[in-house]
């Protein structure tokens, strides 16, 4: 393996993704990764000098909507997804700024 | 010696766009609906949902770019930001980051001393809005309305141009205006329909390189902006002077404090991992759509104010109020258009319409009272149905339910009574019974019929025309 990860580095991704790993678990995911940067770094060996760099794989482009209003109120079905629910809007733990 | 400091200003201005709808969903942006009644699998984030661009985004977003002459970037892309928080249910912002839609503009304030000075603009891009969070102190929990996520804004990334408050403040109406004379947005500071973030530094004058800077959040008038750089140019000399630094951070001001604090810890990694979004599709800007959007740009301010010159006979302070915002241009020029005479539908925006609006909190895109019933009311005045103190009573009225001027002083009786003989009665009545007054008008004290004219208004409940009462009565004192 070409690309060695650091236990700093694996702390970050993990900060980053809000993932609590254990020191199994972290050993893993470090492997895991080296692997696909190598393999990314093979991707690095082709000559890409002329290519545009792509973001969507079909040739499309120019896809819009009309500014009309297509939705309706499902918000019963919406919540029906919440764990818990208060006065219409999901509860979820306290956050601020 | 004490050593002299400049500060260094850019802002970011985030704007609410007028569309009905999201920026990638069919749901509506209206405002007010109840929590979470305008959402759908796009706008929550579910998996397997497909966002699709409303064009009307496109479309404002480049006719804001032509306005503030960007660059249009003919090929553009959405990008995500990622990070996790409650009010964006992907766990990621669409937006645009290496291809946005305007780049490269800049638009001409005038700076306090009197001059004119370029504001850059460094980039304008698209993204979605997040939902809102309100917190719950009964429960100490959060709770989140998905209503506002979706909603589209355009980011307006200025230049590090702007050396004060003053100048900021230029910008920031400069913007407002561009872009309300667009229909692009209503931009309102209060209702968080434009929101401007502060990114600030400071440095000794004369040196090149910036300081470091911090970015001020939550400023949401233009006085709170004002105190906001004020204070944190403070906050920022007063660590160099103590031979500390500034920390590169986000800020939040309390207007009410007067100061602002920190706002994300250290452990907060901001690292937003940007890649292109594969959900939508690249966007090509055709010479033919430019063309259209150019083709419909309105007249903007500048020209609107230089027309107004040419065109009517008005002060240039009225001017310069009246185009300073669109909805009394609009008023001004509709009400004009039914024939009114534009001095006088411009003593009414400047009289009446702008203290009552002060008086009783009312945003110029919140005016009720349509051009028709201005115009209406305005006949009635020319032609002497009715007098100025009932105008004013009758645009109150107007102000607050948009009621027909003519069919209000039909119903309440309100009309001038024209009937001469009634007149001569009621006048006739006021001098038998001001002997004193009439005396002292005889006698040279010209004042005197004032208050002769006031009897004879109150005597005829407001209704007679006070020109013709005035007359009336000097005839009948000179006999």
């Amino acid at each position: 393996m070409a690309n060695i990860i650091s236990d700093e580095t694996i702390e970050y991704v993990g900060i980053l993704a809000k993932l609590e790993l254990s020191d199994e678990e972290k050993e893993q995911a470090k492997s895991d990764m080296g692997r696909m940067l190598d393999y990314i770094d093979k991707l690095g060996e082709l000559d890409t000098t002329d290519v545009e760099p792509m973001s969507h794989v079909f040739r499309v482009e120019n896809v819009f909507r009309e500014d009309v209003v297509t939705n309706g109120d499902e918000r019963e079905r919406l919540l029906s997804n919440a764990p818990q629910e208060k006065d219409g809007m999901f509860v979820v733990p306290r956050t601020f700024e | 010696m004490y050593k002299e400091y400049e500060t260094v200003i850019g802002l970011e201005v985030h704007v609410e766009l007028a569309t009905k709808t999201k920026i990638f969903c069919g749901c509506s942006t209206a405002f007010g609906a109840a929590p979470n009644t305008q959402t759908c699998p796009v706008c929550t984030g579910m998996p397997g949902s497909l966002p699709v661009l409303n064009k009307q985004v496109l479309e404002y977003a480049i006719a804001v770019g032509l306005a503030t002459n960007c660059d249009i970037t003919r090929y553009a892309k959405f990008d995500r930001k990622n990070y996790f928080y409650p009010d964006n249910p992907q766990n990621y912002q669409i937006s645009q980051l290496y291809l946005p839609i305007c780049r490269n503009g800049g638009v001409e304030i005038e700076t306090a001393q009197g001059g004119k000075k370029i504001v850059g603009i460094h980039e304008i891009h698209m993204e979605e809005d997040a939902g809102k969070l309100i917190h719950d102190e009964w429960e100490d929990c959060s709770l989140v309305d998905y209503n506002r996520s979706g909603v589209p804004l355009i980011e307006i990334v200025s230049e590090p141009d702007m050396r004060n408050a003053e100048e900021v403040i230029a910008y920031l109406e400069k913007l407002r205006l561009v872009i309300q004379y667009l229909g692009a947005s209503d931009c309102k500071l209060q209702e968080g329909s434009m929101r401007a973030d502060v990114n600030l530094s400071v440095r000794e004058v004369g040196a090149e390189a910036f300081g470091t800077r911090t970015e001020m959040k939550n400023l949401n008038s233009f006085k709170a902006i004002t105190r906001a750089i004020e204070g944190e140019t403070e906050r920022q000399i007063d660590l160099m002077e103590a031979g500390e630094s500034v920390v590169q951070e986000t800020r939040r001001w309390d207007d009410t404090k007067g100061e602002s604090y920190a706002m994300r810890s250290k452990e907060d990694a901001q690292d937003y991992r940007y890649f292109p979004d594969p959900d939508l599709t690249p966007i090509s800007v055709s010479e033919e759509m430019l063309q259209e959007i150019r083709a419909r740009q309105p007249e903007f301010r500048t020209e609107k104010m230089a027309r107004y010159r040419e065109e009517f006979d008005i002060p240039d302070y009225d001017i310069d109020i009246i185009t300073g915002e669109k909805p009394l241009a609009d008023l001004f020029e509709a009400a004009v258009a039914l024939g009114a005479q534009p001095k006088k539908v411009s003593n009414w925006i400047m009289g009446e319409t702008l203290r009552l609006m002060k008086e009783r909190e009312v945003d110029a895109s919140d005016l009720r009272f349509s051009p028709e019933n201005l115009a209406k009311l305005i006949a009635l005045t020319d032609t002497k149905q009715i007098n100025s103190s009932v105008a004013k009573e009758v645009f109150e009225v107007m102000f607050e339910e948009n009621v027909d001027p003519e069919r209000y002083v039909d119903e309440k009786g309100l009309k001038t009574v024209n009937d001469e003989g009634a007149l001569k009665k009621t006048i006739e009545e006021v001098i038998a019974a001001n002997p004193q007054s009439v005396e002292d008008y005889r006698n040279g004290k010209e004042k005197a019929i004032g208050f002769l004219v006031g009897q004879t208004m109150k005597a005829m409940k407001g209704k007679a025309d006070p020109g013709a009462v005035n007359q009336m009565l000097k005839e009948l004192l000179q006999k």
